[in-house]
């Protein structure tokens, strides 16, 4: 009895430790980001690594996300006969809140993954350690141009991850189910407001792919240098900056809810 | 160096790809601006009661949008609700009677503004009143009405 309680204290005070140290880890990167802006070269090639290459993954998610919800919504306003509004219902859902989530979870089990056991292999090959002795800032070499990738990554994958998703709605009501295009275009121009969908999930992804980028190279930086240190590293990524993203979006989805 | 230019190039097209994405997901969705872009100018109208008319929601003649609901707001003075309507510069020749009716599209749709011209050689002008209005028809107390009828017969 004593024990799991001791058990339960062991694990919430490692809790508290690993999410302070985290939380101190975020201040101490942020002053190195505006001195990472010098070297664009090391950010275009973080950007290929985290963005160029989850294109395809992100693509194919908009698109089937996109469709399934054409096919789902369909048969709730066939009710109500105003089929019409799937363009508008699927075009809301998808920019406020299917874009910027779905696409910051898959970042994070495609980008995320990548860069912490590509961070958590330097450590246990000893290569930040090297980089120290150099006298040159693993934080600013490192660190910063990763989270500045993931920073600007992010809202452009979930603008085309959005965009997929619209257009594969947009296949799956004109042609399966014979809702009219221009209809399916005008819901969408009326109903989805630019400023309070759009901009609201653009800022949003700027926020989930700020804490996805940093909980990666977070976890890689302080990676057990071994085998089983590197792939603890990419699991808790994963698993980390998945609830966080859903958290976040809680919070920040509440605090900015339309008022009547 | 080769392997360089690849990356650059590939790097190039996301970003492309992404600006054109969200500048899709604006254009699709900039409807309601459009109508702001043009000259326009003000109309007052009071109303009894405005039901669920938002602000932003269209103002049409002859069932085409001519313009949007500027402001809602209630006049502590008489008690009813003053909305201020912009409408489209081109709209200049409304006769002074025109009627403001609040109507809404279909049964579950959105409240919206109807003006049908009256025969007034007079026009209306910029921050005129429009003095012939029809309050939002409820039709929650249509059916109430319609109930206490059905029992009465």
């Amino acid at each position: 009895m004593s024990s799991a309680i001791r058990d339960c204290w062991i694990s919430a005070s490692r809790f508290a430790e690993t999410f302070g140290s985290f939380q101190l880890f975020s201040f101490r990167v942020l002053p190195h980001l505006a001195k990472a802006l010098r070297r664009p070269g090391l950010i275009s090639e973080q950007l290929y690594f985290v963005g160029a290459l989850s294109l395809v993954l992100i693509m194919f998610g908009g698109l089937f996300v996109g469709m399934v919800l054409a096919l789902q919504s369909y048969n709730t306003l066939a009710e109500f006969g105003s089929t019409g509004s799937i363009g508008a219902f699927t075009a809301e859902a998808l920019v406020r809140e299917l874009g910027p989530v779905v696409a910051a979870l898959l970042f994070a089990g495609r980008a995320g993954a990548s860069v912490a056991s590509e961070v958590g292999l330097m450590r246990a090959t000893q290569q930040i350690a090297a980089l120290e002795l150099m006298a040159i800032d693993p934080m600013q070499r490192i660190v910063a141009p990763r989270v500045i990738a993931g920073v600007i990554s992010v809202p452009l994958l979930a603008a085309i991850f959005s965009a997929m998703g619209i257009l594969g709605a947009h296949f799956v009501a004109t042609t399966l189910l014979g809702v009219d295009g221009g209809e399916f275009w005008a819901q969408i121009s009326e109903r989805v407001d630019l400023y309070q969908d759009v901009l609201t999930g653009f800022f949003k992804s700027i926020l989930f792919g700020m804490s996805a980028s940093l909980m990666a190279v977070f976890e890689g930086f302080y990676a057990a240098p071994n085998a089983a240190g590197v792939s603890r590293a990419a699991t808790r990524t994963v698993v980390i900056s998945s609830v966080w993203i859903l958290l976040l979006d809680l919070i920040v989805t509440s605090l900015t809810l339309p008022g009547t | 160096m080769q392997n360089n230019r690849a990356i650059d190039v590939s790097v190039g097209l996301f970003i492309l790809l992404g600006l054109a994405a969200m500048l899709v997901l604006a254009a699709q969705t900039i409807g309601h601006g459009k109508m702001n872009s043009g000259d326009s100018y003000l109309l007052a109208a009071r109303f009894d009661h405005v039901g669920d008319l938002k602000v932003r929601a269209p103002v049409s003649l002859a069932g085409v949008p001519i313009g949007r609901v500027e402001s809602i707001l209630a006049d502590p003075i008489d008690f009813q609700a003053v909305v201020m309507l912009r409408v489209d510069a081109i709209f200049d020749a409304l006769p002074a009677d025109t009627t403001a009716i609040i109507e809404s599209s279909g049964l579950l749709g959105g409240k919206y503004v109807a003006l049908e011209p009256g025969g007034d050689s007079e026009v209306l002008k910029d921050s005129d009143e429009i003095l012939l209005t029809q309050s939002s028809i409820s039709i929650e107390n249509l059916i109430g009405k319609f109930m206490l009828n059905g029992g009465s017969d």
